[in-house]
């Protein structure tokens, strides 16, 4: 296979610089291979944060062509040949060091949400009819894509008071986990600000895990918010039945 | 918090390290939907060609004949547009094409606006969709009985094709509207567990299908009520003529 | 000189896989300090890999299943090299932890009537994994993890702990650097819990993530810690040989487990040949030795494996069964399991040794420090069973967890580290920067991970486990020279000279037991000894580390009480 060029971005939060690298790649190669190469025969100090190479921690994320992707997932054969390859750490979040970013606030914006509540004398039996629904957020391997390519917080920079697509999918899971008791209604509707979500679906074509996290995390809690909020009618049936 | 994106990439409008033609999509989007609001603006003020035998347009139904020169679309467009204006699908297509917020992922925006999403007026308004979709449930009705009514020539029972077409748009718009994610809520999704509801289960499961397909029932259905139209209007003002099966 | 941050808890826990976490809810919920130290992000820890299940005696598919049966599978699946006493304990306490996960959130894949659906796996004679789908260890991670964020476990991320400190004999405290700015912490703690797993990256070809650098082996060692039963290292036979980018990544014995076949490139299903009761589902050093030798002896695929097959499946059950298999093999390798064969072949997956601990308490032979998980050797003998590390994982850390509370209530007296140990380990750290000129630490890794690939990999023989002894020595002494270049803001390079030495320590405590075990039992074999000898079952071999060298000795296996010793007398 012809060699590829690389171009990726190194320095901190205040400065960057491109530098350019000709890798020999082998067959079945993916971005987070060369750059692996890079630092073994040519920038040993090349910061990236990676873990498993199998896509199943969601550490390796970088924008690859301007496009957000897990680095150990996107193979250099789908690149057109001589296509020079770019590699961005994630812009929305700010850099420490080359490919690596500072992703705390993702972790920090998770305590704010109420943990599973199961009710006291639950029986603990459960429908895997109701596991098929909210496995699909279980599915979740915290790669913060949907986190960086939503643009409530890219463009809009809006971390203080929009949580985030991530976010959303977990709130899904408890709000959906048949035996859960809490209500998390009202942190989606202030704190949460998902009412910033235009439903654009950035977050679901950047997901890796494939969970299709518009339809059936953030409109579904959308809907939860209507009856709850918004949905004069359903008020009225709440007063007089007492619900 | 500092954040990195100023010193990386430049903002403001289409600013992006995107390689692909990120900006065809949206293109696409708003060229259909132009069209269609064009060609469906036209024919609402045109106030003519709207029935020929058993075929009435959908732009026309139910048909309410105040006189006055008040086209009768005008008095019962509001619905279905109403229905796909709210929709959570029809949403996300023309924030991206018109409002270009955002036109495409990880592209950048203009930056002078104040974005605050759907949570102020006039976008707080879309929290209301599922009202117009109990609308649009009515409408359903309504343009199945058109269908069937498109089986009763003058000279008895047949079936021309306008009637397929008028079948095909029933049918289409059925899978668009109950494909509606806020249906797919009322249904079954509401509801934690369905431990103790099979049926309601089975329609949950029914809607989410359909759902998943939104995107191309919202379009096909979209692309065959406009062409239900035409050839009502084509038959109608004699630019060919129906074609009699039987 | 350099001001250290400093931080002060009853309990540290270092590693945040499944094991650490678990260990921190646990002494969380005793009522004291707790501090969680990981090198990675919360949440990304080896443990998110496991795949195919939880094993745990609940009897819900299997109504005859029961701990005895369970300890009895764990042991013969050990070659009974397993201490008995931490099989016994596992079995037991197994079907409970699982439990608890569920009433902390988890979601595993369901029976018909409502409870926790189990899978078969090799070895286990019951359907004993609970799982779900194949992403279980996902599944844990996730909960434990939101667990100890509710419990309000306070968690430094990505973290490296370097050094263990100590005060006349007791461990005291710990010498950490932040990777993102390299600066220095100094923790000090009345009793420390390892939870940092095992030592995969010491191979060329694994399933492990890059943490898997025997870092509390390492450290445990330097600081006079006994390990045993290191030549135990397992060879998981199904990764994926094909791409060469991927080659080692895991394929769950899920597969297996769900009927999948083991076919060679005569499609015979060679496993009749070597274990016809169990076939595919036999324990997983049969299998990978049978996968070996049909691949030695030119039976195996194109790209050095043999195919395993699950075309004769219903292709839509296999992707609800097995998502991530699907996809993993259809993005990186553009095979469809519901139409091709995969190919597979051996890769370096668990260290069955490990630190010396105490069955009941965890507590390894220095005074306050604690073990769990996989860096605890002893639990699962000469052969771990899938499935066995997620329960180890729950029972162990939950142990550590109540014991290294319980030492930190009793020893109220904290120590602080003596400053000569901070300041000569800082200075160890930092010398590498100073050189002008010396071996990259990628190099040396790279030859480590062949010296240790193919001279003391799933077959052994004496001559070549002297050669690799005589390289690692020699790797050693180019360790000495190491140079890292650029600053201590997020250096791979840095990270990596320092990994090195934990590596290169534990690869030796490898050779050097695997050399002196003269027999083949459970994923050791030896090509010049292929028998199993009813000697060596008595002896466990000890690691220690001795002045500047290494000492290995034997110490006798502790024996069953009779009441147990006659479940395996019933059964034949």
């Amino acid at each position: 296979m012809p060699d590829v060029t690389f171009r990726i971005s190194t320095g901190s939060a205040e400065q960057n610089e491109e530098k350019t690298y000709r890798v020999p790649v082998a067959e079945g190669w993916v971005v987070l291979d060369a750059v692996h190469y890079i630092q073994a025969h040519e920038a040993p100090d090349l910061a990236v944060r990676w873990n498993c190479k199998a896509a199943k921690c969601g550490s390796c994320s970088a924008e690859v062509n301007g496009k957000p992707k897990l680095m150990c997932k996107t193979r250099l054969d789908d690149f057109a040949d001589g296509e020079e390859i770019v590699v961005y750490p994630l812009k929305t979040f700010p850099r420490i060091k080359d490919l690596v970013t500072d992703v705390s606030w993702n972790y920090e914006v998770a305590k704010k949400i109420k943990p599973f509540t199961p009710a006291k004398d639950t029986k603990w039996s459960m429908d895997q009819r109701d596991m098929d629904r909210v496995q699909e957020f279980r599915k979740c391997i915290e790669c913060f894509l949907c986190q960086d390519v939503c643009h409530v917080l890219r463009n809009h920079d809006k971390k203080p008071e929009f949580a985030g697509p991530r976010s959303f999918v977990r709130i899904a899971n408890l709000e959906m986990h048949p035996l859960d008791t809490a209500s998390r209604l009202d942190f989606l509707k202030n704190e949460g600000g998902l009412g910033y979500c235009n439903i654009t679906k950035c977050c679901t074509e950047v997901c890796p895990e494939d969970i299709h996290i518009t339809d059936n995390a953030i409109i579904p809690l959308k809907e939860r918010l209507v009856d709850e909020y918004y949905d004069p009618i359903a008020k009225l049936f709440k007063v007089f039945s007492g619900k | 918090m500092a954040n990195s994106p100023r010193t990386m990439e430049k903002s403001g409008f289409g600013a992006t390290q995107r390689t692909d033609a990120w900006w065809l999509q949206p293109v696409a989007t708003a060229a259909g939907l132009g069209a269609f609001v064009v060609y469906s603006t036209l024919r609402a003020f045109e106030n003519n060609f709207y029935t020929v035998g058993p075929y009435l347009s959908p732009f026309y139904s139910p048909l309410i004949d105040i006189g006055m020169g008040i086209s009768p679309a005008l008095l019962i467009l509001w619905a279905p547009a109403g229905f796909r204006t709210t929709c959570y699908y029809y949403r996300k297509a023309y924030y991206r094409a018109f409002f270009r917020d955002p036109a495409a992922c990880a592209v950048g925006e203009s930056n002078e606006h104040k974005y605050c999403g759907e949570t102020k007026f006039p976008f707080i308004l879309q929290n209301l969709h599922r009202f117009m979709f109990y609308v649009a449930v009515i409408f359903i009705f309504i343009l199945w009985h058109d269908a069937y009514k498109a089986f009763f020539f003058e000279d008895g029972v047949g079936m021309g094709v306008g009637t397929i077409v008028m079948i095909l748009n029933a049918t289409f718009l059925s899978g668009y509207t109950f494909g509606c994610h806020s249906f797919r809520h009322l249904i079954g999704g509401k509801r934690d567990t369905f431990q103790d509801g099979n049926a309601s289960h089975g329609c949950w499961m029914g809607a989410s299908k359909l759902n998943a397909k939104h995107m191309n029932w919202a379009w096909l259905s979209l692309f065959w009520v406009g062409f239900t139209d035409f050839y009502v209007r084509s038959v109608a003002s004699g630019l060919f003529s129906d074609f009699r099966i039987f | 000189m350099e001001t250290f941050e400093k931080h002060e808890h009853d309990v540290l826990v270092i590693g945040a896989g499944g094991a650490g976490l678990r260990a921190a809810i646990e002494a969380k919920a005793q009522g004291v300090n707790v501090g969680l130290v990981c090198k990675s992000l919360l949440g990304k820890a080896h443990t998110v890999m496991a795949e195919g299940g939880v094993a745990a005696a609940m009897g819900n598919v299997d109504p005859q299943d029961n701990w005895q049966v369970h300890f009895k599978d764990t042991m013969a699946g050990g070659k009974m090299m397993n201490n008995w006493r931490m099989a016994q304990l596992h079995a037991q306490q197994a079907p409970e932890r699982v439990l608890e996960l569920e009433k902390w959130g988890a979601l595993f894949d369901r029976t018909p009537s409502g409870t926790i659906l189990q899978r078969a796996f090799g070895g286990h004679t019951c359907k004993r994994l609970a799982h779900v789908g194949d992403r279980t260890g996902l599944e844990i991670i996730r909960t434990l993890q939101e667990r100890a964020v509710e419990a309000q476990v306070p968690v430094y991320m990505e973290c490296t702990v370097t050094h263990l400190l100590r005060a006349g004999d007791r461990v005291c405290g710990a010498l950490a650097y932040w990777r993102s700015n390299g600066k220095f912490v100094v923790f000090t703690a009345k009793s420390i819990i390892l939870a940092t797993g095992g030592v995969g990256k010491s191979f060329r070809i694994t399933s492990n993530s890059w943490e898997y650098t025997s870092d509390g082996l390492g450290m445990a060692y330097a600081l006079g810690a006994e390990l045993i039963d290191m030549e135990f290292v397992q060879f998981h036979p199904t990764g994926m040989v094909w791409p060469p980018g991927v080659k080692g990544l895991l394929v769950t014995e899920a597969v297996r487990g769900e009927g999948g076949r083991l076919t060679n490139n005569k499609g015979e299903r060679f496993m009749e040949r070597y274990d016809p009761k169990r076939m595919e589902l036999s324990t997983r050093d049969q299998v990978a030795r049978a996968i070996y030798t049909e691949v030695k002896e030119g039976r195996g695929s194109e790209h050095g494996g043999v195919f395993l097959d699950v075309t004769h499946l219903d292709g839509e059950s296999v992707k609800k069964k097995l998502p991530s298999m699907y996809h993993q093999f259809k993005d990186l390798a553009d095979v469809d399991i519901t139409k091709q064969p995969m190919e597979v072949g051996p890769t370096t997956h668990y260290m069955m040794g490990g630190l010396r601990v105490d069955a009941e308490t965890t507590a390894t032979t220095i005074p306050g420090l604690f073990a769990a998980g996989e860096v605890a050797g002893g639990m699962h003998g000469g052969n771990r069973l899938g499935g066995n590390s997620l329960s180890d994982l729950l029972v162990f850390g939950r142990l550590a967890g109540i014991h290294a509370a319980e030492f930190s209530r009793q020893n109220k007296q904290g120590i602080t580290p003596p400053d000569v140990e901070i300041q000569a380990a800082t200075r160890q750290m930092l010398e590498p920067f100073d050189r002008k000129e010396g071996a990259s630490p990628y190099e040396i890794h790279d030859e480590l991970q062949d010296v240790m690939q193919n001279l003391v990999g799933i077959m052994r023989i004496e001559e070549d486990i002297k050669t690799a002894l005589t390289k690692l020595e020699g790797l050693k002494q180019r360790l000495k020279t190491v140079r890292v270049t650029g600053s201590r803001i997020y250096n791979p390079g840095w990270h990596l000279a320092y990994d090195l030495r934990n590596l290169l320590n534990t690869s030796e405590a490898i050779a050097r037991s695997a050399l002196a075990r003269e027999e083949s039992r459970g994923a050791h074999t030896r090509l010049d000894h292929p028998k199993l000898s009813p000697e060596w079952e008595k002896i466990t071999h000890v690691i220690q580390k001795d002045g500047d060298g290494m000492n290995l000795s034997q110490m006798p296996k502790p024996q069953m009480p009779p009441e147990l010793a006659k479940l395996f007398e019933e059964s034949h």
